[in-house]
């Protein structure tokens, strides 16, 4: 049986009866009295349909290709020295012998780089798209360790490298925060968190805990992550001459989650115009958050200018961690009240992460805890360390990831003291609306997700008490935790439809990491225009596509979506304005219109109807091309807005060494209408596999002494091999939202949340050890 | 230098510096094989070398003239896709598609050791002549091919219905 | 990388005349550690001496075991059908070691002579005094979940990362080596150093002595013989700790017993006083415990690595009782 023919529910209403014949436009679904988009009904064509990648035969064949993959005439391979101090001057680079080896074109430093601005911050500049906001290569300060002070261009990569490695740098070291411990010490209230308050409170919690009957009160630990995205790093870019007279545009082939903001980010620190530039990325070999704008794409172009030659750089394993920030490191309290029934008098989540002053990424662990459980009392709140280190920046569910561990844990806990199920206690706290807004939520069928992923696990057969089952050596224990994961929208999105008699082309700015984007949005433009799926084509990955869509936040399923509504009421109108007299259109305003069968329909009336082929030739017309901005995210504003799902893991712990093999591991989630159950199961596995990583595994070691990543190496920093990975259960509820396009949540990052809690709660139901430090590695089981 | 690259001979001059992966990419321009981590940690580099899975990132092109080299691209026939690579798309075997290559060629590696009679670590008896297929020996023998994305069950599913027997779990 | 000369012999006698001849010279198995090395400017030979193309054979010996030549792959040897049923440890040990893909390239030679991944020696903007005698060691105060606490000096505490060779130390190969001086023979467990003040000097090989062929004795026990492995995920990674192990029973009591550790020790490590302890004992839990305390005894941990200890000792005491049991059910286990 595959997984996908198990565990799902809602695919019993895909009957051909009751399959509505056209797709009318969709109203103002982010209204509270709005019309949901008719894609979000049950039974759509092809929608919620197993469709296979549409790239999928160029990903298997080798004929995909990625940045680092293209060639510019003339091109010259780049490569970097990294700083070896966190902080300090440099004083002298001696580059002497580098500029004599073999193929050498240039060495650039600091005191001969190209005058550059500094780059807008994510977050913090409309634009932002870079990491931090530190000059580049401009000066001689060193603000991290591995901060790149030397680029190399060679005509081989062979020759590059060896000549990075012999340029020799001294510098004047001076006193540097690395020491997360001391940094501590100092933590500061960030302004904002994500754009809100960095400190939240309901009622008086830390009160209303110190009177709770039942209290746990605990410190929970988690370590920095490195998104380790199998593709490392890598870009061929050329300034060209695209045209007589227009100046030169700056070409890159980048791999980014991120075309558009890059461009704008690139624009500032060029101080060029943002349509001298152009960044392709059509295919991207994983981005988890990590792939947007750092110094190595800004240093490539900078040589590529100073030498006047194209430039492959592509940052070697080692050089993405030094380069690349990545999750930092949290301490987080979670102080839980609670009356004897389990009913949460107070919530009290807690902590620091680790920052710098140069980004604006306080990393959001409170996140989850804003909205999951009921509670009178609420107090959460981050504080940051500043330390002198690379900046960190998001990583897949970067807040909820971490965030859940804490929390979910901690309900465990409770539910242990209370002598409770675990689901029961989580049950007995389901809010009426979100407990920190107090709004209400869009689509929270939180339950339902955790009653029949229960069921389908075997639940029932969890012993209350640890270490009950055994088999040899092996201990073993069933956890539990909830996952969630906010909707977003954000604005920028747009989206252009070429219409022409054999099909229609649907181009965005939007980006197709591996999460499917490209098949699933061929998928729902084909359903929203009544198109078969083979006739339409979805373009994403290029700047000079209309529209800005993030892929972040999982946000793309969603803002792509909108704009296509948007685009398509457009397309609509347009074609009406076209249709003239004698077309059985005639009269009929848009939203009398439906798309079905390959044209344009009257609701409720199957006589009156012209293709689009019709159409375009009776007006004379090969193609016709609109463009239209999604409406604004209102949604956001009316409800709270968020995924849901519980996970459920049977850990076995090894009693002679303290092993964790993870047995079983079910996602149940509550993320709307699932519109592609092939590459949703995936992105769900592919989440889950990844906090897998974080809770028994993965930990960037950031010397306390010296501030350097001390495994950057996928040999030395260890993410779940096939080994480690069970076969993985996904279901979902299918309720769609009747507020979002195609009544859809986005996905990409729900499953990585609450799995280390589950891991280690079934470890703790395994054999007793309660592990609040992460990774829940063997020596912590001993 | 020469090396026997799908099917065709090919010569190239190179530093002796650059790996049969670097060689492919670079001098070849077959890009198909994939560049994770050039530390003999990731796998997306593996090659057939003389049927063999290797990662040829950790090897020198000159150590490997001469030798018959089969990457991602070769493993189409005249534009029918092997198998596997049907299959992998069929169970959804990868999401952004770089660890692709390599675990394609290491499948077809390791469906020949197995055919062989090459036990793995987690083979019981290891003094047995039969080899029974098995879901954990199918992730044992591919635990050398690393995917971030974690498309783990997917490309264990591609794997197991291309090779046309049993895999009991 | 800096750049190398590159030279591809077809025997043991034109690998020691390049050697002799070509200065900084290095012997190239399938570079799966000296190339990752080099690539880091960890070693920076400057002239490498192929020595794929000597014997990878496995031939008989005359006294009934087996012997090996240098170049034979880690995935031959595993899978030679005369190991798996003779030495299945060795097997296993070079099986739960790396990736097939690795093992596919990997020597025989090349992994006996793999050096630390200790991730200080792997970086040279830190301390080291194996890449760097007398400049220190950042490992100390470090990340050391990795290193060592057998054999450890005050100057280096690496582990010797091998699988295979903890197998091959508990099998007492023997090691064929040949060098400008003649051939030579020595027993797997002479062939890596303790770190000493010279944590950069790690074989006891002369200068262009080359390794040409590995020779296991005939050990009848050795047909119940196991490895075990504990790492931080279930499979491509290195040992935090590993027990190679077989017992032979006289009734009950011990007639002879052979035990090494893999991940604890600066080189493959026989439990030489473990064996002691337990040898002409009975066979019983209480000598087990006191066997492996006998060698954990020495055992100088360090904060990161500490828990080698109780790991190493809990891994033995197991590998034993399971040995035992084994034994008790006789050959056809
Ligand atoms: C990601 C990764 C994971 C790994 N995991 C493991 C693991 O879990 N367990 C494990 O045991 N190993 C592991 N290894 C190490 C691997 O086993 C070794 O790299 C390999 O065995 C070395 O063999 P080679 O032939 O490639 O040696 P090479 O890299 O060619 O050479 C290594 C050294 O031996 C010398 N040498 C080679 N042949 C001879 C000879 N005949 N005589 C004298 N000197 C010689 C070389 O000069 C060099 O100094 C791993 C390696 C990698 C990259
Ligand atoms: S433990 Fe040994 S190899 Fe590691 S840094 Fe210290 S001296 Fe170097
Ligand atoms: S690129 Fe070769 S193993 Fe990673
Ligand atoms: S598909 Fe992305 S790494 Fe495997």
């Amino acid at each position: 049986m595959s997984a996908l023919d198990k565990g799902r529910s809602g695919d019993n209403e895909r009957s051909g009866d009751n399959q509505p014949a056209g797709v009318a436009l969709a109203g103002d679904y982010w209204r509270p009295e709005g019309r949901p988009d008719p894609l979000s009904e049950k039974g759509r064509i092809g929608i919620g349909a197993p469709l296979s990648r549409v790239d999928g035969a160029e990903k298997v064949t080798g004929g995909a290709r990625f940045a680092g993959e293209f060639i510019f005439d003339g091109m010259v391979y780049a490569a970097l020295v990294y700083s070896a101090i966190a902080n300090g001057r440099i004083l002298a680079i001696d580059r002497r012998e580098a500029e004599a080896m073999d193929g050498v074109v240039l060495v650039m430093t600091h005191e001969n780089a190209p005058r550059l601005n500094t780059p807008p911050v994510f977050l913090r500049s409309p634009n932002g798209a870079a990491g931090d906001d530190h000059p580049i290569m401009q000066t001689d300060r060193v603000h991290w360790n591995g901060q790149p002070v030397a680029l190399v261009l060679a005509e081989t990569q062979e020759q590059a490298d060896a000549a990075a490695e012999s340029i020799r740098v001294d510098y004047a070291a001076e006193p540097a925060m690395i020491d997360f411990e001391l940094a501590k010490a100092q933590a500061r209230q960030p302004d904002n968190v994500l754009g809100g308050p960095a400190e939240i409170t309901v009622g008086d919690a830390d009160a209303a805990f110190e009177a709770a009957v039942h209290r746990i009160d605990a410190t929970y630990t988690t370590p920095r992550h490195n998104h380790n995205a199998i593709e490392p790093h890598a870009l061929t870019l050329a300034w060209v001459n695209e045209s007589e007279g227009e100046g030169e545009t700056l070409r890159i082939h980048d791999a980014s989650q991120c075309v558009d903001l890059a461009v704008a980010s690139l624009a500032e620190v060029f101080g060029i115009d943002a349509a001298q530039i152009h960044i392709t990325s059509p295919f991207v070999g994983g981005g988890f958050g990590g792939k947007t704008l750092w110094q190595h794409q800004i240093l490539a172009a900078a040589a590529a200018k100073l030498a006047d030659r194209p430039v492959r750089l592509a940052l070697s394993r080692k050089g993405v961690y030094r380069v690349v920030g990545g999750r930092a490191c949290t301490e987080q309290r979670m102080a839980l009240g609670a009356d004897e029934n389990g009913r949460l008098q107070a919530l009290i989540h807690s902590g620091v992460a680790a920052m710098t002053r140069h980004n604006n990424l306080p990393e959001p662990f409170f996140q989850a805890t804003k909205c999951l459980y009921a509670a009178d009392h609420i107090r959460l709140s981050i504080d940051v360390a500043d330390m002198h280190m690379l900046a960190n920046t998001f990583m897949r569910a970067p807040g909820e990831s971490v965030s859940t561990f804490a929390l979910e844990s901690a309900l465990d806990e409770l539910a242990d003291q209370l002598s409770m199920d675990p689901l029961e206690l989580r049950a007995r706290n389901e809010p009426e609306r979100d407990p920190t807004s107090g709004l209400a939520f869009s689509s929270r069928h939180l339950l339902e997700a955790a009653r029949s992923g229960a069921e389908r696990f075997g639940w029932s057969e969890r012993s209350a008490t640890p270490g009950r089952r055994r088999e040899g050596e092996w201990q073993i224990g069933l956890g539990c935790a909830t996952a969630t994961y906010p909707y977003m929208r954000m604005p920028g999105a747009a989206a252009r439809i070429t219409l022409t008699p054999d099909g229609a082309t649907v181009g965005i700015a939007a980006h197709e990491m591996g999460m499917g984007t490209a098949t699933v949005q061929t998928q729902v433009a084909a359903a929203r225009l009544g198109l078969p799926v083979e006739k339409v084509a979805f373009h994403y990955g290029d700047s000079r596509l209309t529209g800005s869509v993030l892929a972040g936040g999982s946000q793309q399923t969603a803002a792509i979506g909108g704009a296509v509504i948007a685009a398509q009421r457009a397309l609509v109108a347009e074609l009406l304005a076209l249709v003239g007299q004698d077309s059985p259109l005639s009269g009929l305003a848009p939203d009398e219109i439906e798309c079905r069968n390959e044209g344009l329909g009257a609701i409720g009336d199957g006589s009156r109807f012209e293709s689009y082929r019709q159409i375009l030739a009776r007006a004379g017309r090969s193609e016709l091309s609109v463009e239209a901005d999604a409406a604004g995210s209102e949604e956001l504003a009316n409800w709270s807005m968020h995924s849901f799902g519980t996970i459920f893991c049977e850990a076995g712990v090894n009693g002679v060494t303290g092993e964790v093999r993870i047995r079983r591991l079910l996602g149940s989630f509550d993320c709307g209408r699932i519109l592609n159950p092939k590459t949703a199961t995936s992105q769900f596995r592919g989440g889950m596999i990844m906090g897998l990583g974080l809770a028994l595994m993965e930990e960037t070691l950031f010397d306390p002494r010296s501030g350097r990543v001390m495994n950057p190496s996928l040999a030395d920093y260890h993410v779940p091999v096939q080994m480690d990975v069970p076969e993985i259960e996904v279901m979902w509820t299918d309720i769609p939202d009747p507020h979002t396009p195609m009544g859809a949540h986005g996905i990409g990052e729900i499953g990585i949340t609450g799995v280390g809690a589950a891991v280690a709660n079934a470890v703790y139901n395994a054999c007793g050890k309660r592990v609040r430090d992460l990774p829940i590695t063997l020596d912590k089981l001993l | 230098m020469q090396w026997t690259i799908n099917g065709q001979v090919r010569e190239a001059e190179v530093d002796f510096r650059t790996s049969l992966l670097d060689l492919l990419r670079e001098q070849f321009q077959l890009s198909g094989t994939k560049k994770g981590c050039n530390q003999g940690a990731c796998g997306a580099c593996t090659v057939l070398v003389d049927g063999e899975r290797i990662n040829a990132c950790l090897a020198l092109a000159v150590q490997y003239q001469g030798r018959e080299i089969t990457t991602v691209e070769g493993l189409a026939e005249r534009g029918t896709l092997h198998p596997v690579q049907a299959a992998f798309i069929e169970h959804d075997g990868f999401q952004c598609g770089y660890c692709t290559p390599g675990q394609l060629c290491s499948a077809v590696g390791m469906a020949g050791e197995f055919e062989r009679g090459l036990p793995s670590a987690v083979t019981q008896d290891l003094a047995a002549a039969d080899l029974e297929w098995s879901r954990d020996e199918l992730r044992e023998r591919m635990s050398g091919n690393l995917c971030r994305c974690g498309a783990y069950n997917g490309i264990a599913d591609a794997i197991a219905a291309s090779l046309g027997k049993e895999v009991v779990r | 990388m800096r750049a190398f000369d590159y030279h591809q012999v077809a025997d043991s006698e034109q690998a020691i005349e390049q050697a002799v001849r070509r200065r900084q010279a290095k012997y190239l198995g399938g570079g799966t550690n000296l190339v990752d090395l080099m690539r880091e400017t960890v070693e920076r030979p400057q002239t490498l001496i192929d020595v794929t193309r000597l014997s990878r054979d496995i031939d008989e010996t005359a006294e009934g075991g087996l012997i090996i030549g240098a170049a034979a792959t880690n995935a031959a040897l595993a899978g030679d059908a005369r190991i798996r049923s003779r030495y299945p440890l060795l097997s296993r040990a070079i099986l739960s070691g790396a990736s097939a893909q690795i093992r596919n390239m990997a020597t025989v030679g090349g992994n006996l002579l793999q050096r630390t991944r200790c991730a200080y020696f792997y970086d040279v903007a830190t301390r080291c005094n194996k890449r760097e005698p007398g400049a220190g060691c950042d490992a100390l105060e470090g990340f050391h979940r990795y290193h060592a606490i057998l054999g450890t000096s005050s100057s280096c505490i690496a582990t010797h990362p091998s699988d295979m060779a903890v197998a091959l130390a508990a099998l007492d190969a023997r090691i064929h080596l040949r060098g400008p001086e003649g051939e030579r023979q020595l027993a797997v467990t002479e062939l890596h150093r303790e770190p000493g003040e010279r944590s950069d000097l790690e074989a006891e090989l002369q200068p262009e002595e080359l390794i040409v062929a590995v020779e296991l004795p005939p050990l009848p026990m050795a047909v119940r013989s196991e490895y075990r492995k504990v790492r931080d995920r279930a499979s491509y990674a290195f040992a935090l700790v590993s027990v190679a192990s077989m017992v032979e029973l006289d009734g009950e009591t011990i007639q002879n017993v052979r035990l090494a550790l893999g991940g604890v020790g600066t080189r493959p490590w026989r439990a030489w006083r473990a064996e002691a302890a337990l040898r002409g004992q009975p066979a019983t839990e209480a000598t087990f415990a006191a066997a492996v305390d006998a060698e954990l005894a020495a055992a100088r941990p360090l904060p990161g690595n500490a828990f080698k200890v109780e790991l190493a000792r809990r891994l033995m005491i197991a590998a034993l009782s399971q040995r035992l049991s084994d034994a008790r059910n006789g050959g056809d286990a």
